[in-house]
């Protein structure tokens, strides 16, 4: 089966600084890749350079065998930290996770049953539906990033990209987060997902990419996790944000 | 002297007709794009942009030119200005304000300080002369208004998500940096129209005022701008019989109604979001 995302000695460059140095990985449909590192270590422009949000400097980046700003709109959904927007903003929940269907939909084309259908499942999935009509200046941490996760659902992307998706949920919003991205690995997409937290990684990844701006480890979660026992340093020594 | 006399009587002057169009029109366009302003933070921009439309006006003074003209070169030049240094300068969108609105603002100053005897008409554009609007001006505010209209219609769900999350929007093809410039321009226009009302001092406070209120009353921006816009025709509406009946300027009557309106907002806010 041919890669869905293909990155051969990738560089990227952010704020005129090498973010991330000669990366070479290969990540098959239906799995769950793992991004691992301190912070500064290279994970968020990993993750942006793969949702089209930075050019590579040097190396290639391939998203279905194209660079990713190539692929037609909502093809990826990036899902950032929660911090990444004001949540004051004045929208319910249904509101955000609604606008995952902007790029299919465009400027002008009404929502349709089956658009309203995959908002609902949506919120299913990551069981905020009770919470569908309130405004998301009054959600916790956790309700925060299940109405990014949904709104991402609601996308039907090909490829998701998760930038430290448990940083600041509680236990129980931590696992319907696990179950869901399973489910998504199960229905044949494939994820990035970076983390500092590599308590469950067996749980939770099928494959591990080690960084630390340059590439330290990339392979199988049972491969990485034998060979760099040591890895589990980056959470006692407190890499993880306050 | 009934109500109803009392309603009626600023209508037999066919200016104060004029004025309370021209009230009510602008009244609703600055709400209604006060709520971006408001939502994505830039209290500043329409004193910012008001301001730097100053320095065109006092060109077209100099050169005999139509007022609106110039104030509309400058505002949306400075808009865009702000727009550019914002995403290629390492500031910060209020810096980038701070910089070309006085900038701007020091260069009318300057411009108006040569000439001899300035007319009074340029001091009708610092405080507004609602009452002088003239049957062009009225065209002229009503087709800028239908133009920022229909733009923001246009433009809603790129705005919606360019105002919520830059970001994804950006990777969801939404092309973020041409709906932030649009928006710019939406806002300079709107404040070209609202000049001859409310005048360059005041019109950042119908920009933000009005929406601020209606932002203390709903969670939701369609109904933040339906609220937003009543309250701002309201107050254009009270503001101007007020100026009419106790002889003040009506641009900040209007204004100091909106104030009103938005400390009422804010009991009522704070009295809902309190606990059950």
């Amino acid at each position: 089966m041919s890669a869905a995302v293909e990155a051969t000695h990738l560089t990227v460059s952010y704020d005129g600084r090498a973010a991330l140095v000669d990366v070479t990985f290969a990540l098959a449909p239906g799995h769950v890749l793992g991004i691992i590192g301190p912070n500064g270590s290279g994970k968020s422009t990993l993750l942006k350079a793969t949702a089209g949000l930075l050019q590579p400097h040097s190396g290639t980046l391939r998203v279905f065998g194209k660079p990713p700003t190539a692929l037609p709109p909502g093809a990826i959904a990036y899902v950032p930290q929660i911090e990444a927007v004001d949540w004051s903003f004045p929208a319910t929940v249904r509101d955000v996770v609604a606008m995952g269907r902007f790029p299919k939909l465009g400027r002008f084309r009404p929502f349709s049953d089956r658009d309203r259908q995959l908002i609902d499942s949506a919120l299913d999935a990551v069981e905020i539906r009770p919470l569908e009509h309130r405004a998301i200046a009054e959600l916790s941490g956790g309700q925060q990033q299940r109405t990014f996760l949904a709104r991402a659902l609601a996308q039907e992307p090909d490829l998701y990209l998760l930038d430290e998706p448990t940083t600041g949920v509680d236990a129980a919003t931590e696992a319907a987060l696990l179950g869901v991205v399973r489910e998504i690995a199960a229905a044949g997409k494939p994820v990035m997902m970076s983390t500092h937290a590599l308590e469950r990684a067996a749980e939770w990844f099928d494959r591990l990419l080690v960084l630390d701006t340059h590439q330290v480890a990339e392979g199988s979660t049972a491969e990485v996790l034998a060979k760099h026992v040591h890895l589990g340093t980056f959470h006692v020594h407190g890499h993880h944000k306050p | 002297m009934t109500i109803v006399d009392a309603l009626l009587a600023p209508f037999a002057y066919g200016f104060m007709v004029r004025a309370f169009v021209a009230a009510i029109v602008v009244g609703i366009l600055c709400s209604v794009v006060g709520c971006y302003v408001v939502v994505r933070r830039l209290s500043f921009i329409g004193d910012g942009i008001a301001h730097a439309s100053f320095a065109g006006i006092v060109v077209a003074y100099l050169r005999h030119l139509d007022y609106y003209v110039g104030a509309a070169i400058m505002a949306v030049a400075t808009a865009l200005g702000i727009g550019f240094v914002t995403r290629h300068g390492k500031v910060s969108m209020d810096t980038a304000i701070g910089v070309l609105f006085t900038g701007a603002f020091a260069l009318g100053v300057f411009l108006m300080s040569q000439v001899k005897n300035y007319a009074v008409d340029l001091q009708d554009y610092l405080f507004g002369n609602i009452l002088g609007v003239s049957q062009f001006d009225l065209m002229l505010t009503l087709a800028l208004s239908a133009i920022v209209a229909i733009a923001l219609v246009f433009l809603w769900r790129d705005l919606l998500y360019t105002s919520f999350d830059p970001v994804v929007a950006q990777t969801s093809g939404i092309p973020t940096a041409r709906v932030d410039y649009a928006l710019l321009v939406l806002l300079a226009l709107t404040i070209i129209v609202s000049l001859e009302s409310v005048g360059i001092i005041l019109v950042a406070a119908l920009l933000v005022t009005p929406a601020a209120a209606a932002f203390q009353l709903t969670r939701r921006l369609p109904t933040m701008m339906l609220l937003s816009a009543s309250i701002g025709a309201f107050c254009a509406v009270a503001g101007l019989y007020l100026s009419y009946y106790v002889n003040a300027a009506s641009g900040a009557t209007i204004v100091l109604l909106a104030t009103l309106c938005f400390f009422v907002a804010l009991a009522i806010g704070r009295r809902a979001q309190g606990p059950i």
